[in-house]
């Protein structure tokens, strides 16, 4: 439906990003729920490029004309406002956001529910637990949990339940789709899905201290068969997560990656034991 | 305690040490050259104690355009640390007090005393005033900024500056996970220049409203008037929420206490939706001002009345409102659910609405008008092009759901940066600019002034533009190096442009050290051909602006009487009417209270409370005095007025 408006606004700008020659992400979505988003982008930059153009324009033609030079007529110092003229630059924009107000709304609640193609698809529930400066995958039904990477299944939506273990962060998949925060003492949600398989980078996109940048994942989208059969094996092999073991994982710092056959779920709630990681690291005291 | 004594000099690295001797040889030098001078006393009696709105105005400026510059070089070593990948020019640590005392001296050591640097040097003016409601308030207010900021700017060579961002969150902001004093020194001298900021915008709201010239009723009030009777609105609004936030987050870190802590039943997003509920009427308190020197200028060099007036003004007081009521998209990934988001979402975009007027009635304007190219107007124009891509781009970050995938990244970034540049730097150096010759009684180098216009602008375009590209491809801010070699070639753009930016700032600074000494000076007062009362005063101005305060009938009033060869006090004074000039006495506390000020908060940063104890002690002595002190001014007799204003004395 929106086919030739993606074609050609998508033309404009990657021929802007031919220039540095890489492949933006927002704009190259992989899942339906980055391609929502996308979709509201262009449709939003449809009308920012028509005000641009308007005020632009107005702007030349208006400097040209009306510069002081010599035989420059047409002065009219007393002119004080047009009631048409004020009129219509109070509707035009008014219509413009509701415009943009309308889908923007839909797509917010949109975003609240697993996407629609994907109906059929029983979610994926994967909680996230951000500590500093790692993320804490934990897949309740599989029993598994993982450090610093995230396996998921393509075509089925996941169902991100995140919290924070200390500061706050936001666990961003730009080429799946947008932010959610991570916080103490909450849960919050965030719904993504990969439309088919492959590998992409997530990240914090919100500043939490010294290794903040250091604080990246890969998410690896794998067919259902591979999920499951990766998942079955991780449940085999890997060792079981113990507190100790967990206690560690919490210290400040970076971690490498790390899988386990079992959660710390059966130790902690961060939801509820905010300050479970305070208490029980080496994070210093104040004074 | 001793932790801390033992980290009292930030050690260790070259740039510190650098920093530690240039402040002293500076310092060195400014006691030299005022010893050598005899200037001790000069500076005292015109400067430290005076309580006349426009030298306060002046200092602000003076000490913004400090502010700019070491905010300048923050910005300038981050690009630097920036440009290409992986690079360790900068560690995290350093990096991370460097972003974050480069938004919070941006803001508010840098945008906010400029504006109110402006409008202490034009609103009594323009309003036709003899000076501010309270007049030794606004001293205090002026020097309890400056200690502040000084205050503030200390921490990088004394303690280590704070490193989690201008916004503070919590619970990174608190002390399990911030342990050092850097966290403490921006919340003390945030909660003084905070309080200075609150007394001014009481100040100016008492003003405009009880102070204005006779007939000059609300629908005449020159537009830069009107835009700071907003602002100040706003101010008091929002500031009180600013003190208790801060006070809150002190008490957790000074005493122990648990408003934002993970332990102890803490609620550390509160500090986020307190610290909006400041932050983002903030903004509107930067740009509104700015708006209305656009609004003077534009007009003004056009040759044309304000086009749409009271459009204009109500556009003000709703953006006014509006702000106070959309805090939340500051954080529509907080999880507070789609009703929520939805209200926020659209309650933002509205706020285009009435700015998108604004910027076709300075179209209108400029329509059928007169334009003159001088450098104020430049920068006023150049403002309508940039400001309409920050707006555009913040109607798309109000759209919630698309914010989901711009949030925290670079876009933002851009974003704010072309708002805040283009509307606030760009207004700021229009109005220093517009009113320079006002101030100082010479006018600016065009030519120089038109060198650093077309270094700035396209210097600012340059560092700014590629970032919304970087942002779509997943850069997030505040991060101290990149991995990704995609991001290199816009980042190489982007320094480019903020070292243009940096030349553009040197030579606009040249400009006024080269136009002090050779500028062309300004007998007549109004050498743009103004509009407002502020040009119908002689420069320099006397210290009470109008010997006799003008009767006004209609907006521009001055402008009309010009026009017109109208008889008005405006052009010349008759002598029979000249009475005593009643002004407000210098006084020397506001000064040495800030300095008190100073004190308590430097002790806290330290946890040394005894010293904050006596130092706050000294502060209440310095207030009973004042309550006690019968001070009514002093008149200045009719002879000085006649010495004074001999050019437009009219005998009869």
């Amino acid at each position: 439906m929106f086919k030739w408006k993606t074609i050609s606004l998508s033309t404009l700008l990657l021929s802007v990003f031919m220039l540095s020659g890489c492949n933006i992400k927002v704009l190259n979505p992989q899942g339906p729920v980055a391609e929502d988003q996308f979709q509201l982008i262009l449709w939003s930059l449809g009308f920012m490029l028509f005000i641009v153009l308007v005020v632009f324009s107005a702007f030349t033609i208006i400097l040209v004309r009306y510069r002081d030079r010599p035989g420059h007529q047409n002065h009219d110092p007393e002119q004080e406002g047009n009631k048409w003229l004020e009129l219509l630059w109070t509707v035009i924009p008014i219509i413009i956001i509701i415009c943009l107000a309308v889908p923007t709304v839909r797509t917010i609640y949109a975003l609240e529910d697993p996407p629609k193609q994907s109906k059929d698809q029983e979610p994926l529930t994967v909680r996230v637990v951000s500590s500093d400066w790692k993320w804490i995958f934990v897949y309740p039904e599989q029993g598994i949990e993982t450090v610093n990477y995230l396996n998921i299944p393509a075509d089925v939506p996941i169902k991100f339940r995140l919290t924070s273990a200390g500061s706050m962060s936001s666990l961003w998949i730009p080429s799946l789709g947008g932010q959610e925060y991570a916080m103490a003492g909450m849960m919050t949600q965030l719904i993504l899905e990969a439309d088919h398989p492959g590998t992409y980078v997530g990240k914090n996109a919100n500043f939490n201290g010294k290794l903040f940048q250091k604080m990246k994942f890969n998410v690896h989208a794998m067919t259902r068969e591979d999920f499951q059969a990766w998942a079955e094996k991780v449940k085999k092999n890997a060792p079981k997560l113990t507190k100790e073991q967990y206690l560690n994982i919490l210290e400040p710092g970076v971690s490498a990656k790390k899988t386990f056959s079992s959660t710390h779920l059966s130790f902690v709630n961060h939801v509820k034991e905010p300050d479970f990681a305070v208490k029980h690291t080496e994070i210093l005291p104040p004074h | 305690m001793n932790h801390h004594v033992d980290h009292f000099f930030v050690k260790g690295d070259p740039m510190i040490y650098a920093a530690d001797l240039m402040i002293i040889m500076t310092t060195l030098a400014v006691i030299f050259v005022l010893t050598y001078y005899k200037k001790w006393k000069w500076l005292w009696n015109e400067w430290l104690t005076t309580v006349d709105h426009k030298k306060i105005g002046i200092m602000y400026i003076i000490a913004a355009v400090l502010m700019m510059f070491r905010g300048g070089v923050d910005a300038l070593l981050m690009r630097a640390q920036l440009t290409v990948p992986n690079e360790d020019f900068l560690d995290p640590q350093h990096y991370n007090e460097i972003f974050t005392t480069h938004g919070t001296i941006m803001i508010l050591f840098m945008a906010m005393p400029f504006i109110i640097g402006l409008m202490n040097v034009a609103v009594p003016l323009q309003i036709g005033a003899r000076d501010v409601a309270f007049p030794y308030l606004n001293a205090l207010s002026f020097w309890s900024f400056f200690t502040a900021a000084m205050l503030f700017n200390l921490s990088f060579v004394i303690g280590g500056s704070p490193d989690a961002g201008w916004t503070a969150y919590a619970p990174l902001a608190e002390p399990e996970l911030d342990p050092g004093v850097g966290q403490n020194f921006y919340l003390l001298s945030l909660q003084i220049s905070g309080f200075s900021t609150l007394a001014t915008g009481i100040n100016f709201f008492v003003t405009i409203l009880k102070m204005r010239a006779p007939g000059m009723s609300m629908m005449k009030l020159p537009i830069f008037s009107w835009s700071i009777l907003v602002t100040s609105a706003i101010i008091i609004f929002a500031f009180p929420i600013l003190a208790i936030a801060l006070a809150l987050m002190t008490f957790d870190r000074l005493f122990g206490a648990h408003f934002f802590t993970l332990t102890g039943e803490g609620l550390p997003m509160m500090w986020a939706n307190l610290f909006w509920l400041w932050g983002h009427p903030e903004v509107y308190i930067v740009i509104l001002p700015a708006f209305g020197v656009f609004s003077e200028v534009i007009s003004t060099f056009s040759k044309k009345r304000l086009f749409g007036y009271k459009a204009m003004v109500w556009s003000m007081v709703l953006i006014g409102f509006l702000s106070l009521i959309v805090w939340v998209h500051h954080f529509f990934t907080m999880g507070a659910g789609p009703d929520v988001n939805s209200f926020f979402s659209i309650s933002t975009m509205a706020i285009a609405i009435p700015t998108g007027v604004k910027i076709f009635n300075w179209l209108g304007t400029m329509f059928r008008g007169r334009i003159q190219f001088t450098t104020p107007m430049l920068w006023s124009l150049a403002f309508i092009p940039c400001f309409t891509i920050g707006g555009i781009t913040g109607v798309m970050l109000a759209m919630a759901a698309a914010d989901y995938q711009y949030h925290n990244s670079y876009f933002l970034v851009a974003h704010f940066h072309f708002v805040l540049i283009s509307g606030t730097v760009f207004g700021c150096i229009a109005g220093l600019l517009y009113w320079y010759p006002k101030m100082f009684g010479h006018m600016l180098n065009e030519k120089i002034g038109k060198w650093a216009f077309w270094l700035f602008v396209p210097g600012f375009l340059i560092c700014f533009l590629p970032m919304f590209f970087l942002g779509l491809d997943g850069m997030t801010r505040r991060v101290y190096t990149f991995s990704n070699s995609h991001w290199t070639d816009l980042n190489v753009i982007a320094s480019i442009g903020a070292a243009l930016m940096g030349i553009g700032f040197m030579v606009l600074v040249y400009n006024m050290i080269w136009s002090a000494r050779y500028g062309k000076r300004d007998k007549t007062g109004d050498p743009w051909d103004g509009r407002t009362l502020e040009w119908a005063t002689p420069t320099p101005i006397p210290h009470y602006n109008f010997a006799l305060i003008p009767r006004i009938k209609r907006l521009d009033e001055f402008w009309y009487v010009k026009q017109n060869n109208e008889p008005s006090v405006l052009r010349s004074l008759p002598v029979s009417k000249l009475k005593p000039i009643h002004m407000p006495n210098s006084s020397g506390r506001p000064f040495v209270m800030s300095w008190l000020f100073f004190i308590v908060g430097f002790a806290a940063v330290f946890y040394v409370y005894w010293v904050a104890a006596l130092a706050l002690i000294g502060v209440l002595v310095c207030m009973g005095l004042r309550s006690f002190e019968i001070d009514d001014g002093h008149y200045v007799s009719v002879e000085e007025i006649k010495r004074t204003e001999k050019n437009r004395i009219k005998e009869a």
